[in-house]
């Protein structure tokens, strides 16, 4: 593992709602090293993709606030001025959004959309820029690279679109990327090829990703260190190989037992009760989690849970992991992590 | 593209045309002719004269051949007589068509001028004071009737300060051709512009601010950020690229007034355009005026909606049809 590329330190993101601050991302601390593919896994609303907006500053600043520090080789992206900001985003910094299909300018060429980032960040010729923009697309996997170049988004599917925000991500060979979601808005075989070109692209590149999934099949795959997150918190940090083998909070647990891969034949999927809380109304004492499995009792929970480092490199929140056992109450639920 | 346009050229004619028969039937429909109008109810024409005025003018012929050739008059050119002003239509359009037009240019090109970099501000730093004074004075023009607000432009700018002539398009005494000429029908193009300018923004600011406000939203402009640009060009390049695309599309349909005129503003300042004279023709029953200067607006309509459709194609690749 290289060093040190990004460190966040208890960030805290709050967006104002109605006049009150309600911290979305909630004193997060992460660093994600050169070449490694760190995970962050959760359900919809946990706060992943509220976290790798604030990395790239793409939240709306007059109702976010933000607090902790993000540094990124030793400099804090949040103390930098807007123009500084943006020598490190899509330069050092490439991002790689959701949805391929709104996150492409629909009155641009393919091309000028990847060389603009070039335009700004590199001292390229015109000429330069387009060999540039041409070699990024084949190295995405798009083979009839001249015809995309001068083509509108609305012209191509929704895969090809998504290797097109690869190539504009990657314009200006960045140390870091975050890709948010990057295949939850396509179809299941190409989601394998776009994780497929991720993995190719990161071993040649050399830099890290943040990656953004709830695929827990992806993550298994891709990264090499993975960060559960439960209501704007870091629930559980492990290496990819000890969380699999050995998921310790009763979150990572149910989301695990929750995966159809790993369901029994017979029997149904479990899912976890109720529902990620919305900011307003998340309790911000004792465990976040505690709602979502009523039957481990109170004493279990620690009153203020804190992240502590149970095995070297692995992070578990809250007390309640010590003893817990999926509700088996409910016919035919067994814990696969467990068995 | 030069296909697109020809094609979309292509659907004007069966549009124009079904245009023209509905004119025709319309006119026709109406109470009295050509003859009941010439003669003016002269009770010394006997009912036989009069028919035999009617079969020689052609007016005994089927409907069809009529309406054929009251066609081929008017693509010639041949729009009839007008019985109020005993004059050709084309002779009495032709002066008017010029003043309707340039007044109509001036009122577009002022109420862009001011709407465009309004409503930008206004969307770009939405929520702002300065969003919500121009909001405040696209509901001042919104809720304020044309007539009423030309009246009291008049008034005060043109009666009380008397910085501004009270009507007209041009001052009697100034020759044709010479620079006071010039200077005179500009004189005179003021407050009729800026009063239907003024009025005229509050749908195109209010149009693009919106837009703006919803453009800054969507995911392209996250990317745009994202790629570390300046937020100058995030908005140049990204946002009101997309944003004015609406705004492009309807400047065909704006064309469209430029051809018919703005009643209200050509009667307040007597100003004489092809506005005042549909006013006039339809109070003295000059039907065959009326006619023309419906048809002449409609087919307006169509080729502003022809245009509409070309600028959009132009600007947005997304319509582009191979």
């Amino acid at each position: 593992m290289g060093k040190a590329l990004l460190e966040i330190e208890n960030l805290q993101t709050s967006f104002r709602i109605k006049g009150t601050d309600y911290a979305a991302v909630d004193d997060v601390s992460l660093c994600i090293h050169e070449d490694e593919v760190l995970a962050i896994v959760g359900e919809s609303g946990c706060g992943k993709s509220a976290l790798a907006l604030s990395i790239i500053g793409l939240h709306e600043p007059r109702v976010t606030d933000l607090r902790g520090a993000i540094r990124f080789e030793g400099e804090n992206l949040l103390e930098l001025s807007r123009k500084k900001l943006n020598e490190i985003r899509g330069k050092e910094i490439g991002m790689v959004f959701q949805d391929p299909m709104t996150a492409l300018n629909p009155l641009l060429t393919i091309g000028s959309q990847i060389e603009e980032p070039m335009k700004y960040h590199m001292d390229l010729s015109r000429i330069a820029r387009k060999e540039r923009a041409l070699d990024l697309l084949r190295r995405v996997g798009i083979r009839d690279e001249a015809l995309v170049h001068a083509r509108y988004p609305h012209e191509l599917s929704g895969g090809m679109r998504q290797r097109v925000v690869i190539a504009i991500a990657l314009a200006c060979n960045p140390r870091l990327l975050i890709a948010d979601e990057p295949t939850t808005a396509l179809d299941v075989t190409i989601q394998a090829q776009i994780m497929e070109l991720l993995k190719t692209l990161q071993s040649e590149m050399q830099s890290g990703i943040l990656l953004i999934t709830h695929d827990l099949g992806v993550v298994a795959e891709t990264a090499d260190r993975v960060a559960v997150m439960y209501a704007g918190q870091i629930v559980e940090l492990a290496e990819v190989d000890d969380i699999f083998a050995r998921p310790l909070h009763p979150y990572t647990r149910s989301l695990f037992q929750s995966n159809p891969a790993k369901m029994p034949r017979k029997g149904r999927l479990h899912v976890i009760q109720g529902r990620v809380p919305n900011l307003e109304n998340l309790k911000r004492e004792g465990c976040r989690f505690a709602d979502r499995v009523p039957w481990v009792p109170k004493t279990e929970h620690a009153r203020s849970p804190v992240l502590q480092e149970v095995k070297r490199g692995h992070f578990v929140r809250c007390t309640c992991y010590k003893n817990f056992h999926f509700n088996t109450g409910r016919s035919g639920e067994k814990d696969v992590a467990t068995s | 593209m030069l296909t697109f346009i020809m094609r979309r050229m292509a659907i004007m004619i069966p549009q124009l045309l079904l245009l023209s028969l509905i004119i025709f039937v319309l006119a026709k429909a109406m109470p009295g002719d050509a003859v009941s109008g010439a003669i003016q109810g002269n009770p010394d024409v006997s009912a036989e004269q009069l028919e035999e005025i009617r079969g020689k003018m052609g007016l005994n012929d089927p409907w069809y051949t009529q309406y054929s050739r009251w066609l081929g008059d008017f693509v010639q050119g041949d729009m009839g007589m007008s019985y109020v002003h005993q004059q050709p239509v084309t002779t009495l359009l032709a002066g008017r068509l010029g003043n309707t037009f340039l007044l109509s240019l001036a009122t577009l090109i002022v109420s862009y001028l001011i709407a465009i970099p309004l409503g930008i501000i206004a969307g770009r730093w939405h929520q702002s004071w300065a969003d919500k004074l121009i909001v405040g004075y696209n509901y001042f023009s919104i809720a304020t009737p044309l007539f009423v607000f030309a009246l009291l432009v008049l008034f005060v700018f043109g009666f009380y300060f008397n910085w501004f002539p009270l009507g007209g398009s041009v001052d009697i005494q100034a020759e044709g051709g010479s620079w006071e000429y010039v200077v005179s029908k500009a004189h005179h193009l003021v407050l009729p512009t800026l009063s239907g300018a003024l009025l005229a923004t509050a749908g195109t600011i209010q149009y693009l601010r919106n837009d703006i406000i919803e453009t800054k939203l969507k995911d392209f402009v996250k990317t745009a950020r994202a790629k570390g640009i300046p937020e100058r060009r995030v908005y140049t390049d990204h946002i009101l690229r997309n944003s004015l695309l609406p705004i492009a599309a309807f400047l065909g349909y704006e064309i469209t007034l430029l051809i018919s005129g703005s009643i209200f503003i050509e009667s307040i300042y007597s100003y004489p355009g092809l506005g005042q004279l549909f006013v006039q023709s339809i109070s003295t029953r000059d039907f065959t005026v009326v006619s023309a200067l419906v048809m002449i607006s409609g087919a307006a309509v169509i080729v502003g909606t022809m245009l509409s459709d070309i600028i959009l194609s132009i600007v947005d690749p997304r319509i582009r049809i191979e």
